[in-house]
């Protein structure tokens, strides 16, 4: 059964000293799809995301307790490299944060730094062609990836992690700093990125979740409610409490 | 409002303390800027009566500086080579060790550590530049001299050391408060490519921190450049342009000390003679504040 997902979770509860933000969640991610978390702020589901590439290490009273599989291996107990382990974990920020040096360098360090032996230039463009963004940019590669607007950023940085050819891609709400144009952009990318990679996004936009995953999560208050398909998940919920979030009534 | 009688009417007391206030702030502000003014006012006048003289280019050209003593030479470049060998003596101290303390700081020390060496450093910032030439004298120059015996009791390479230990809160403080201020999400971003730690550090923290880190660099030449009462002390009084370090030279500043001390007649040539090289000093810490102000332009990122 672990072969079905790429990504899974065992009992898996968090902590950040002694206040406990996620309980007992075991949830599995399928390969090559989009699988949404979402529910109300405080709810567990950014911290989540952020154990999926150990990004919470950096966080010294953070603790954890369960298993989180990456094809069947434990991230946190197996003995990994967790540099080499984040190679195959893409991610995507709240905000774009792409790095004070020219696009081409923002695409490249990456791999770079990885020890890749392709060619560049041909990373640089298939990379951003992925992230539909070489038409705007391909006049311009040595100029600052910060001149770009903030939807283009954005895609920018998803072009970072897809040079990488990581097989999961988190992105914690890559949207909540855009304005709807460029939101529907990159909507639009994640639904063709999915053919090749496992995404898991965070979300506050029930509609986003609605239009662009295929599994959706619902967390409240740092407990897994439910889990399935999308379109199941948002016509009958089984829970009461991911009915009144769905139809809106909190959160 | 519409209740009139249960609000005090026009305010008086208030409007008068407002304006009260404004005045004394703008008396505050004027004081700085008058201060400036007559400094640099002083400095031009005594310089001009200096150089009505001397020539310009004599000043500025020949390589004799003797002012003191018959036959009297004026040539200003054995105090700005210096000046300038302390400075960059100093520069090459402080840079490597100063950088290296701000990354182990924002970077690699725990907050319990780092609440510890920062109030260190800013307490080196705080001793007296008289101790720190004593310093020079009795602890760095012996060791020099322990080394080699040619190095001179008086002698550029100690002053530069304790200068550059001088300079060092000042470079450290700034660059650890710059790569502080680079935003958690950039290193995050870096760290989630699969990037070590060091590879985050010096890839990314440290080129988006390049404003402050350069400007820091700056402030600390022109700090080490106006530095007068270690240098005086450890680095003696003997202005010639030499490139051995372990020789003894003297400063613009420490010129300037050495002849306010003494009892040089106001308005002689050589009491004339402390404004030119004042003068000349100021121009070069104002050309490098305003290289700083470029830089900080040039080089700031747009983070949000």
């Amino acid at each position: 059964m672990s072969s079905e997902y790429v990504l899974e979770t065992k009992d898996l509860s968090l902590s950040y000293g002694d206040n406990q933000v996620v309980n007992n969640v075991s949830v599995g991610f399928k390969e090559k799809a989009v699988t949404a978390l979402i529910g109300p702020s405080g709810c567990g589901k950014s911290t989540l995301l952020r154990t999926f590439n150990r990004m919470n290490d950096f966080i010294d009273v953070f603790s954890h307790s369960g298993e989180v599989l990456f094809r069947g291996k434990d991230i946190y107990n197996s003995p990994l490299d967790v540099t080499d382990f984040r190679r195959n974990v893409g991610m995507v920020f709240q905000k774009p944060n792409p790095f004070s040096s020219s696009i081409k360098k923002n695409i490249t360090w990456g791999p770079k730094i990885n020890g890749y032996q392709g060619d560049f230039d041909e990373l640089v463009e298939t990379s951003l062609k992925k992230a539909s963004l070489w038409n705007e940019v391909k006049d311009k590669l040595n100029s600052s990836g910060l001149d770009l607007s903030g939807g283009q950023q954005q895609r920018l940085c998803i072009a970072r992690a897809i040079a990488m050819d990581p097989s999961v891609i988190l992105m914690d709400e890559p949207c909540s700093a855009l304005d709807p144009q460029s939101t529907a952009a990159i909507e639009k990318l994640i639904t063709e990125l999915q053919e090749n990679y496992t995404i898991i996004i965070v979300t506050h936009n029930m509609q986003q979740a609605a239009r662009i995953s295929e599994d959706t999560a619902f967390m409240y208050e740092g407990d897994l409610v439910e889990v399935g398909e999308t379109s199941q998940l948002f016509s009958s919920p089984e829970h009461k409490l991911t009915q009144d979030y769905i139809g809106g009534r909190f959160g | 409002m519409q209740n009139q009688a249960l609000w005090s009417g026009s305010r008086k007391f208030q409007k008068l303390k407002e304006s009260v206030v404004t005045r004394i702030l703008l008396f505050c502000a004027g004081v700085s800027v008058l201060t400036t003014v007559g400094i640099n006012l002083i400095l031009f006048l005594e310089s001009f009566w200096f150089f009505k003289e001397i020539s310009v280019s004599e000043f500025l050209l020949s390589t004799n500086w003797a002012p003191l003593f018959e036959p009297r030479h004026f040539g200003v470049i054995p105090l700005v080579t210096g000046t300038l060998s302390v400075a960059f003596g100093a520069l090459f101290v402080a840079l490597p060790m100063g950088l290296g303390i701000a990354v182990f700081l924002s970077e690699y020390a725990s907050p319990k550590l780092r609440a510890v060496v920062k109030p260190m450093l800013e307490i080196l910032a705080g001793i007296p530049s008289v101790v720190y030439g004593y310093f020079a004298l009795t602890t760095i120059t012996p060791f020099l001299r322990s080394i080699s015996e040619s190095v001179e009791v008086f002698n550029a390479a100690s002053a530069a050391i304790v200068v550059g230990i001088m300079v060092l809160p000042t470079i450290a403080s700034i660059c650890d408060d710059t790569m502080t201020a680079v935003p958690k999400s950039l290193r995050e971003g870096a760290f989630a490519l699969g990037a070590k730690k060091f590879e985050v550090v010096s890839q990314v923290v440290v080129p988006a921190a390049l404003s402050g880190i350069l400007a820091s660099f700056i402030l600390a030449f022109s700090r080490a450049i106006g530095e007068t009462m270690a240098v005086t002390l450890a680095a003696g009084a003997t202005p010639q342009v030499t490139l051995n370090p372990f020789e003894g030279i003297q400063t613009m500043t420490a010129y300037i000390a050495q002849v306010s001390m003494g009892d040089t007649p106001h308005g002689s040539i050589e009491y004339q003679s402390i404004f030119a090289v004042g003068l000349l000093l100021f121009l070069m810490t104002l050309v490098m504040n305003l290289m700083s102000q470029y830089i900080v332009k040039r080089f700031a990122r747009r983070y949000e």
